[in-house]
This record gives structure tokens, sequence and C-alpha cells, in this order.
């Protein structure tokens, strides 16, 4: 469905992704895990067009987007919930979720608001609470709520779990998974936090200073005495230690 | 969950640093003084002589300490009351007041030239705040709403102005087929204002909206052929309603059947003074209700969720270019439209008008007004036009009651008058009726 073929990318003159290829199909969940710094908003950005690529290649469902301003990208059907949420905090939450439709047709929003709130119950406590005012889960469903109201084909998700508590942080990828599911939603996930990443995950990649190293099944790498080491033990993970 | 944080209050200070406060303060007195109270120039038979007023400069720094001292000991005791007082202030008005509030305005407005005050002064100042209000709503749609600062918005006034005066005076045109020509002509010089400036924010876009408006105002000043330069336009024709002229029948024949004959009654000056406060007043409440409708549609929405967060427009399909271009665009056209009405109240306009005092007293409306509150760009507009205007033979005073009002209400509410935002969708009103979830027993937090 998505296709990144030798992309380079990067702000100013410093190069910080250095020719990454990366699959996504139709239905799964891919993750991409990888310490702070390595790389990985850059990627999801690049391929929303926002940094520019320098060079190399997205693809999605065959369609060449490199270079596509990144509002027109957020109308192919990619729905983009950036890394710090980026909820309109000034809004309430009921328009917040009908800023996510701003470019389907008005139509839908009844059905697809049903839908969202079937998954974040929570939000529809708050429908009149300005979205500043939430939790910090509470804004990342929110934001992942606007997302589905943009009917996407495809979820682009960066670092959902940033600085949630663990338990919270088990729900909400739990019911990322029950999208993944019911809805055959195709989910590109960005992580830190490789355990529950890599969990969840059909496929998965570990990114290190803008390059892909290692590439397997979520549960291969979850096995794997490397990747354990460099980034499930809760020690500082250093890049040189991932094979 | 994170609370905005509320306002601090000043340190509770000591009498001593009250002291030093005020002697500072007396300090800078002491130094503007100088200049200001200091010298005095006598024109006499003579020629002119320059006296030196010494003595008054420490009057002045003696009073400034004074005061100071005064007002923060004042402050000490009173603050912790105001603070409690002020938070209160907008939590307290449920959210439909507004609307009941607006009514009540507009119901005001409707009868206010048959009240028993409205003389010809009264119904001149209050046209005038009606051109301001008009002006503060639609400024409100670039600055409150989109948040695109924007200092050159008295140009967009002018051309509406200039454009009804030339239009007019060279073609012949009525008002009423001017008025839409002016509104068109300003979206138009909106959007080309807003191209260059689009990659803009903040500092930048003041700095070059404020540069736009002097070019105007330059080049009305200097293309003598065309705008008269400095000496304006004179004798523009008065508007006509259905045809009907309120021209004055002593100043020379009609054109057409006046007003007053179609009536039957005796001509009166008053007859136009009403016309034209009804006139802005329709003018001023067609900006409004369309700045509502549009914070209801999804252009309109997008202005706001611009202001909050670019990125995420973007992501959600949002082309940032159409959205603030529209902002502009839409903005302006109501400046064209007031200027076009302000030239036909007037019946004199030159570049004097279009100065940048104007700019900064529209932008100063909707920033008192509280960024976005329509009620609270009515009430600022009164008091920064209305009271100026009224007092005007307390001559130099007023300026100084405007800056302390100013600062007074800079202090007190100093997200402006009214700064709360009203969501543009409710519950009960929107889709959201039917799913208002049963009350949940356990909350996330
Ligand atoms: N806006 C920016 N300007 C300049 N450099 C940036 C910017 N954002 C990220 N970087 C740099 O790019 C590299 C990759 O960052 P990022 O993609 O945010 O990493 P990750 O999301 O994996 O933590 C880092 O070295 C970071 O310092
Ligand atoms: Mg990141």
């Amino acid at each position: 469905m998505l296709k990144v073929r030798g992309l380079h990318s990067g702000y100013g003159r410093i190069e910080a992704l250095h020719g990454v290829d990366v699959d996504v199909e139709a239905g799964e969940i891919m993750t991409v895990v990888g310490a702070n710094g390595a790389g990985k908003t850059t990627l999801l950005m690049t391929v929303c067009g926002h940094p520019r690529a320098w060079s190399g290649e997205v693809l999605f469902e065959g369609r060449d987007i490199t270079g596509l301003p990144m509002f027109e990208i957020g109308r192919l059907g990619i729905a983009h919930v950036p890394e710090g949420r980026h909820i309109f905090p000034r809004m309430t939450v009921l328009e917040n979720l009908q800023m996510g439709g701003y470019a389907v047709d008005p139509r839908h929003f009844d059905a697809d608001l049903q839908r969202v709130l079937a998954y974040f119950p929570q939000l529809g406590n708050r429908l009149s609470q300005r979205g500043g005012t939430l939790s910090g889960g509470e804004q990342q469903m929110l934001a992942i709520g606007r997302a589905l109201i943009s009917r996407p084909r495809m979820l682009l998700l960066d670092e959902p779990s940033l600085g949630l508590a663990p338990l919270v942080v088990r729900q909400l990828f739990d019911i990322i998974a029950d999208i993944n599911r019911d809805e055959r939603m195709t989910v590109f996930l960005i992580e830190q936090n490789a355990f529950q990443a890599l969990r969840l995950a059909h496929r998965a990649c570990i990114m290190v200073n803008g390059r892909i190293t290692t590439r397997g099944t979520g549960a291969e790498l979850l096995a794997d005495p490397a990747v354990q080491a460099a980034y499930l033990e809760g020690a500082a993970p250093s890049a040189e230690e991932a094979p | 969950m994170t609370r905005v944080a509320d306002r601090q209050a000043p340190p509770a200070a000591s009498l001593a640093h009250l002291v030093r406060d005020a002697g500072l303060a007396a300090l800078v007195a002491a130094l503007l003084a100088v200049p200001l109270l200091g010298f005095r120039l006598n024109v006499s038979a003579q020629g002119l002589s320059l006296e030196y007023r010494l003595p008054w400069i420490l009057y002045a720094a003696a009073a400034v300490f004074a005061g100071r001292l005064l007002l923060s000991l004042a402050a000490r005791s009173l603050w912790p009351q105001v603070r409690q007082r002020s938070r209160g202030f907008g939590a307290r008005f449920p959210s439909n007041t507004n609307v009941i509030v607006g009514w009540v305005l507009i119901g005001g407005a409707l009868v206010l030239p048959w009240l028993p005050f409205a003389d010809p002064r009264f119904l001149s100042v209050a046209t005038l705040v009606l051109i301001y209000v008009m002006l503060g709503w639609g400024l409100n749609i670039v600055v409150g709403l989109a948040g695109l600062l924007d200092l050159g918005y008295v140009a967009f006034y002018a051309i509406g102005a200039y454009s009804f005066a030339l239009l007019s005076m060279n073609f012949g045109l009525s008002f009423w087929i001017c008025l839409p020509l002016a509104g068109i002509l300003g979206a138009f010089f909106g959007i080309l204002l807003g191209f260059p400036v689009l990659r803009l924010r903040g500092d930048y876009l003041a700095i070059v909206t404020l540069g736009f408006g002097e070019i105007i105002r330059v080049i009305l000043l200097n293309w003598q052929a065309v705008t008269n330069g400095p000496d304006g336009i004179t004798d523009i024709p008065r508007p006509t309603l259905f045809g009907l002229s309120f021209e004055s029948p002593f100043r020379g024949p009609l054109h057409g059947t006046g007003f007053a004959d179609f009536l039957g009654v005796p001509y009166s000056p008053m007859q136009w003074m009403f016309f034209i406060y009804y006139l802005i007043l329709l003018l001023a409440l067609g900006t409004t209700l369309f700045a509502q409708r549009m914070r209801r549609l999804p252009t309109g929405r997008a202005w706001e969720a611009l202001r909050e967060d670019e990125i995420a427009c973007k992501s959600l399909g949002m082309n940032p270019v159409t959205v603030k271009l529209s902002a502009f665009a839409i903005g302006a056209s109501f400046a064209g439209l007031a200027g076009c009405f302000f030239a036909a109240r007037q019946g004199f306009i030159s570049p004097e008008s279009f100065t940048f005092i104007e700019s900064a007293t529209i932008l100063a409306i909707v920033v008192l007004g509280g960024m976005g509150s329509q009620i609270g760009i009515v009430l600022a507009a009164m008091l920064l036009v209305g009271l100026p205007e009224w007092f005007r033979n307390l001559a130099e005073y007023r300026m100084i009651a405007f800056g302390g009002a100013m600062v007074l209400i800079m202090i007190w509410r100093p997200g402006g008058l009214l700064s709360r935002r009203d969501p543009t969708v409710t519950l009960g009103e929107g889709p959201a009726e039917s799913m208002r979830p049963a009350p949940a027993a356990e909350s996330p937090r």
C-alpha cells in the first residue's frame, strides 16, 4: 500500500534520513521503532510531504506522492496523527472531530462520529469540553479519532504513547489493534515504546540514525536478544548495539 | 489535565519597595516632563521667545510620585478582591448570555434614533461608532479568527471609499451599484496583499501589512490626476433610498424626487441622519451575521483551526493558502463596504482619513473587545471611538482618559473585555445530540 524507496531527507543542510526503504502492506500494522532522534518522525513527516524528500520516492497505492504538498497528501486517504497530538486546544472536542471531516463529504459525519465514539467512549462524555483541557490520553484519543473521521485507508501514528502512563498506553494500543482488525485499517506506527509497539505489530523494523537496520515480524523482533538488549531492557538504547 | 495557569498576583511588596517604585515612576515623569512641560513657546510682537518652566517638571514628578505610591498602596490592599472578582466575571455568564445581550443590543440600536436625547450630534457619534463596529467585526475575521495580524486594514477602507468616490464622480454610478463593487475591490486587494504575505507570520506579517497600508495612502496622496491628492474628493453624491433623494432642497434643484416630498413631510436634515444610521446598522449587522455564519462552515472553522495548529490542518487536507486568502479577502471586502459608506456619509474624503492611526484604532477595538468576541467589539468601539468623540470638547483630556481606559482594561481583563470563545456547535444543536452518552460512572482522570 505504501512503498518508501531510498528516501533521503533532512532539515536545512543536515540529512536525517540516509536512504530508507519501508513497505506497508494493506491491512497490516507495520511499526518502526527506534531511539530518540533516530529519524522516525522525520520519516513519517517526509512521507507526508513536510519536509520535502531530498531524493528517493514514496508510492501510495501505486501513485507517486513524492513532492506533493502536505495538504494534498492528507486528502488521498492518508491520515497522519503527528507527534505531540496537535489537537486544536481552544476548540471543543466535537469541533476538533468536525475538523477531521474537513476534506470529506459532510454527510458521513454522523455515522463516522458514532464509529469513533464507539472506539473512544471517553470522548463522548467530553464533546463540549475544550480540547486543551483533556488529559494526555484523551488528547491522543481525540487526535486518532479526528484522523478516523477523515475516512482514511491508512493511519500514520507518530508516537501515540508519548507522555502517557503505561496503563493508558496499553489501553490505547488495544484500541489501535481493534481499529486495525475491525476496519481492516492499515496502520503505520512509529514508536519509541518498543515493547508495546512490537507486541501489536504484524511486521516491524528498527531504525538507527536515519537507517533501517533490522526487519522482521513483531514477534521475531520481540524475541531477538539484540533488540531486547537495546530497546526492551530499560537501559538507555545505544545505536551501535543494534545489529 | 492541564489548565491555563491563573494570572499571577503581583508579589506582596514592602513599603520600601513601593517607594522605590514610585521614585522610579517620578524619574520617568520628570524626564518626559522636560520636553513636554519644561519649555513654553511664547508668540509675541517681538517674535518667538522660549520660556523655561523648571518648576513644572518638579510638580509633574511630585504628582506622579504621590499618585503611583497611592495607587500601589491601594492595589496592595485591594488586589486579591479585584482578582477574585474579575476571575468570576467571565465564568459567571451562562453560554447563552451572549445571545441575549446581542439581541438587547440590536433592539437598542434599532430604537436609538427615536429616543428623546438622540439629537443630530448624538446620531452622528452613533453612526461613527457603528462604522468602527463594522470595521472591528471585519478585521476580527482576519485577526481574531484567522490569527493574522493585519496592521494595514485601513488600506481596504480607503480603497472602498475611493472606489465609491471615483466611480460615482467619473462614471455617475449610484451608491447601490458602487457598494458591492467596493466590496469586490476590497476583496481583490485583500487577495493581492495576501499572496506575498502568506508565508509570513506574526511580526513579519504585521510589518508588511503596515507597509501596505502606507503604500495605499501614499498612492492616494500622490496620484494627483486621479485622486486629487491631498485635497481629496468633494461633493460625493449622497445615496438615495429607492431613488428618493436626501439632498437638501435649499442647496439647489434636486435630481429626482426628494424623500420628504415623497412622504409629503417637510424636509429635515434628520431624515438623512436616520437614513445613514440605519444603513450602517444594516451593513454592520450583515457583517456580524456573515462572520457568525462563516464560523459554522468549514471555511470559517478552518480559519480558527489554522491559527491553532497549521500542521494538524495540513494533515487533515486543508490548504493553508486558500484558507488564509479567504480570510484576507472577506475581511478586506467588509472594510471596502465600510469605506464606501464612509465616503457616502461624509461627502468628502481625503488621504488624511486613512492614516495608520485608523488601523491602530480598529485593531485596538478588536484586541480590547477580546479577540473574536462580537459583543466585546461593540463595547470596545463605544469606549474607544464613541466616548472620545462625544467628549471632543474636553480636548486633550480625552486622550489621557483614553490611555487610562486602555491601561485599566489591560490590568483587569488582559484577555480583552469579553475573551471567552464560544463553541460554534454545542450539544443539542449538532449531530452530537443523538449521541449524548449516559452519564459515565468512572472518570478517566
Ligand atoms: N525541525 C527540525 N530542524 C532541524 N533538525 C531536526 C528537526 N526535527 C528533527 N531534527 C533532527 O533530525 C533528527 C531526527 O529527528 P526525529 O525524526 O525527530 O527523531 P525521532 O522521531 O526518531 O525521535 C534528529 O537528529 C533531530 O535533531
Ligand atoms: Mg519522534
